[in-house]
């Protein structure tokens, strides 16, 4: 039995201490949003923030998170009131099937964290890592930019749901 | 729904024929629907034909909820939305007021496969004619409710509203089995002039879901009690399990269930990490034989065209009085390539009190049920397939089979659901890939330099091995009372398979094209988005970019020439227009531009994109800085959703064209992850992509999907060509064979 901090809530797990997070997170805590994709981090479908750092949670075993912060993309935001980054997806239609997406939206929150207005070059090799099959790229770069944008309005107005740790 | 019918509404249908009313007491979805009936006098337009009860594609209910019924599979293509804004057009309810339920063996009618781009064609044309007519009946019975004739009616936010202001909802309206008839062959549609909702980007109503960790995926079904299951595949096609200790497995933790049936093995656990680490122990466990040849990787050409072919002249046109002057005469040829989907196939299969439910991301909910209940040997109606979201498939991927393969475990544990996912090397190493195909082309220009004849063959198994037999099914190929694979079969044309879009839309006074159809399949093969066309389209406007350069000619002005079809002259025009295309201009040092035109099918969608790449003569590395395309799809549902799919299918064709195939050696297939089947990455997308959409009101919808996968490969092909000087005629063009050809 371990503690598991996700998304602000400490949470008992009885798994193998080799389970990957990925799994402790779909099949313990039945979260959605981080996708098995390769179990292999090659495709960044499973990306989550652990410690304001994008992780790929299908290789990070669970003995190595003990005492760490997790956010998944359930804890940025919801529908009725989306983060940010979540605003800026809906907002520029950036999926077709979706799959990637989640990932694709925790590493870029994860990098808006550390570096508000990122460049077009620094987005594109932050996102280096995640594959979209769907030929969605174009909008996802430019949900990005977005998200900067709203993130830059936001942090104006008072307290808001949304920003992970 | 079930009250007797009332025989007075046959007046208030539009069209001409008889009303045909069905004294059926069941809902009139489409497995109900061989009630024996006159046969209308002709057939109703889109799916209406295979589905022509309107209450199976619309239903209305009492407290005025309206629901929408597709046979189609959503697949990320985004046409449920698409799908909601043609009904509440034609119906007149407001976009959010309705619900659309997707392909499901127990609600909705047999679409067969969501492949080809049909959806809008087919389900779209269906549901916008449905709609109409059960307006025009709902108008209709409150003109006699009222009192008043029909035409001084007209409906508003879902009601029919009287000249003196007094309403009647849609769900007062609806009453016995009023929508329980057979569509008219003509409808009376809106005018586009006044379309409200069907033309404009309205968001799609699964994003919002899908950017917050909603349950959006089969992957995310979690049913109570629900088990984790793993198959252990063989290591190659055809290999035989000789010997597999179980036990030690069996006592793992969590192990609920070790299956073995023949080669079909797989491991059942209360966790999902529970059953991987099971399934490696099991496949450490599994000793096979492994029997297969696979052919030689480096030399497809010669292996395609040697393999034995059944041959059939699929055009032929005879003008003597063209005259050739100069020849020219190329082979292309493309490799075996992975739909390689994010999310590896998976899928949950359930069996209580005899009835086995199967929730599957498959393009094709009846079809495969057909397939499932042949392997089970279960009666049809004893099963139930429910289409449920998985990853973008673009194609016949791993889906059916771990249908199949779900289907196969649950039997063995009545009353525990069972959840199958597959694992990345699975998915890569034993989807149905897109099959390698080699192209001979020869042709010759006229004094004038137009093309005097055109010569084309093309090689290729055929694109599609779906089920419908159990024997499409790996587990049904594994399984001890195994099933054998079908003879492949060729796809007829005027859509055609090996041979789509073999026949140039261009006008050419000799022409001769012919289909070399091959059975064997050395790899498993079957459809993957826009089936030959991508290879055919590549050929076919790759060459016409080597004859304008031998004619002295641009290859814009080149391909107006031969084209006679109005709306493919005006893409093409467009799509020039958008890049800024100029005849004779020079690009930049180390840049290249590039165009290529198709109508998809000669039937679907017109496309032409135009491409600016970069190449770093160093490495050879070719990006796409830019793409301008110009689309014609006919009426333009959801302009957004529309641009979504054409500029997806320019990325996905830019990445399959410079660097993908699959791998393999005598026995195995190698290409199994992202490290030996690499795809696109971030680094190398476009600075931008333009889509110009052309609209034409009124038309039918032209399917679009697929549209840019052949048009995006040759206009890349040609900008590579252009900036070179070399023209590339091997699928991929990768790094290396673009440095190996300035190197040259």
């Amino acid at each position: 039995m371990m503690t598991l901090k996700v998304n602000g809530q400490d949470h008992q797990i009885d798994a193998d201490p080799d389970t990957p997070l990925l799994y402790v997170l779909r099949d313990d805590l039945k979260l959605n949003a981080a996708k098995f994709g390769c179990g292999l981090g090659q495709c960044g479908a499973c990306t989550v923030i652990v410690d304001g750092k994008a992780v790929f949670s299908c290789v990070t075993p669970l003995v190595l998170l003990e005492g760490k912060q997790v956010t998944t993309l359930e804890g940025l935001g919801s529908v009725a009131a989306p983060a940010p980054i979540q605003r800026a997806f809906m907002e520029e239609q950036a999926a077709q099937c979706g799959y990637c997406i989640a990932g694709m939206m925790m590493r870029a929150q994860a990098l808006l964290q550390r570096n508000s207005k990122p460049t077009d070059d620094e987005v594109r090799a932050e996102l280096a890592p995640h594959l979209c099959r769907c030929g969605t790229h174009m909008r996802i770069l430019r949900a990005v930019h977005r998200a900067a944008r709203l993130m830059d309005t936001a942090e104006l107005t008072p307290e808001r749901k949304g920003s992970a740790q | 729904m079930n009250s007797p019918v009332m025989l007075d509404r046959r007046s208030v249908l539009v069209g001409a024929g008889a009303l045909i009313v069905s004294f059926s007491l069941t809902p009139g979805f489409a497995q109900h629907q061989d009630v024996p009936s006159p046969t209308p006098p002709a057939s109703p337009p889109g799916s209406l034909k295979i589905s022509p009860y309107l209450d199976s594609w619309i239903r209305i209910d009492a407290d005025d909820s309206v629901t929408v019924f597709t046979g189609k599979a959503e697949l990320g293509q985004g046409f449920k939305t698409a799908f909601q804004q043609i009904a509440a057009e034609e119906l007149d309810v407001p976009f959010a007021s309705l619900a659309v339920v997707t392909a499901d063996t127990g609600r909705t009618a047999n679409e067969g496969y969501t492949a080809g781009s049909h959806s809008m064609q087919d389900s779209g044309t269906a549901i916008q004619n449905a709609a109409a007519q059960a307006r025009a009946l709902l108008v209709g019975e409150a003109a006699k409710r009222f009192d008043l004739p029909a035409e001084s009616l007209r409906t508003e936010n879902g009601a029919v509203i009287a000249p003196d202001g007094r309403r009647l909802g849609y769900g007062e309206l609806v009453v016995s089995d009023l929508l329980h008839v057979q569509a008219q062959p003509k409808s009376q549609l809106k005018d586009p002039a006044t379309f409200k909702v069907m033309g404009q980007s309205i968001p799609r109503v699964d994003i919002p879901g899908k950017v917050t960790g909603g349950e959006a995926y089969v992957q995310d079904m979690r049913l109570p009690g629900m088990v984790h299951a793993r198959v252990v595949r063989p290591p190659s096609y055809g290999a035989q399990l000789i010997d597999c200790d179980t036990s030690a497995v069996e006592k793992m933790p969590g192990v609920v269930k070790v299956v073995r049936d023949g080669n079909f093995l797989a491991v059942v656990a209360a966790k999902e990490f529970q059953s991987i680490k099971a399934m490696n122990a099991l496949s450490a466990a599994a000793k096979w034989q492994e029997n297969v040849r696979l052919p030689k990787q480096d030399d497809l050409a010669s292996v395609v065209t040697s393999l034995p072919s059944q041959d059939s002249v699929i055009f032929q046109r005879s003008d003597p009085s063209a005259v050739a002057q100069k020849t020219l005469e190329a082979t292309y040829t493309r490799p075996y390539q992975s739909h390689g989907s994010i999310g590896p196939s998976c899928a949950v299969a359930h069996l209580a009190d005899g009835k086995m439910t199967v929730w599957t991301h498959t393009q094709g909910v009846y079809p495969d049920r057909q397939a499932i209940a042949q392997m089970l040997r279960m009666p049809q109606d004893a099963m139930r397939l429910i289409h449920t979201e998985g990853s973008g498939c673009y194609g016949h991927n791993g889906a059916d089979d771990a249908a199949a393969d779900a289907a196969l475990i649950a039997r063995a544990m009545p009353g525990t659901p069972v959840r199958v996912q597959w694992m990345r090397e699975q998915e890569h190493a034993w989807e149905p890939y897109g099959p390698a195909m080699v192209t001979k082309l020869k042709a010759s220009l006229e004094a004038g330099g137009k093309i005097a004849d055109w010569n084309f063959e093309v090689w290729s198994n055929t694109h599609s091995m779906r089920p419908g037999g159990a024997g499409c099914l790996l587990a049904a190929q594994h399984m001890a009372q195994a099933f054998a694979v079908p003879p492949a079969k060729p796809l007829p044309l005027p859509e055609g398979g090996g041979d789509r879009n073999a026949i140039p839309l261009y006008t050419f006074p000799n022409a001769h094209i012919v289909h070399h159809f091959i059975p064997d399949m050395p790899l498993r093969i079957s459809a993957m988005r826009s089936l030959g066309a991508y290879h055919n389209v590549f050929s076919i406007e790759s060459f016409m970019d080597e004859l304008a350069g031998l004619a002295g000619a641009d290859p814009v002005e080149f391909r107006l020439k031969h084209l006679d079809d109005q709306r493919g002259r005006d893409v093409i025009a467009k799509a020039a227009e958008g890049f800024g295309w100029r005849a004779g201009e020079r690009p930049p040092p180390g840049r290249g531009f590039g165009f290529a035109f198709a109508r998809y099918k000669n039937l679907a969608a017109y496309c032409a994109v135009a491409s600016e790449v970069e190449i770093n003569r160093e490495t050879g590395r070719a990006r796409l800085v830019r793409a301008v395309a110009a689309v014609d799809s006919g009426q333009v549902v959801n302009p957004d959703g529309l641009t979504n799919q054409v500029e997806g299918a320019i990325v996905q064709s830019m990445s399959w064209t410079l660097y993908e195939s699959v791998s393999f050696d005598d026995k195995r297939i190698t290409s199994i992850d992202w490290q030996t089947y690499p795809i696109l990455r971030f680094d190398a997308v476009p600075d931008r992509i333009d889509v110009h959409i052309i609209n034409r009101p009124g038309q039918p919808f032209l399917g679009s999907g697929e549209t840019g996968q052949g048009p995006a490969a040759a206009s890349l092909a040609n900008a590579i060509a252009h900036a070179t000087g070399k023209r590339l005629r091997d699928l991929p063009l990768t790094r290396k064979r673009i440095k190996d050809a300035i190197d040259a």
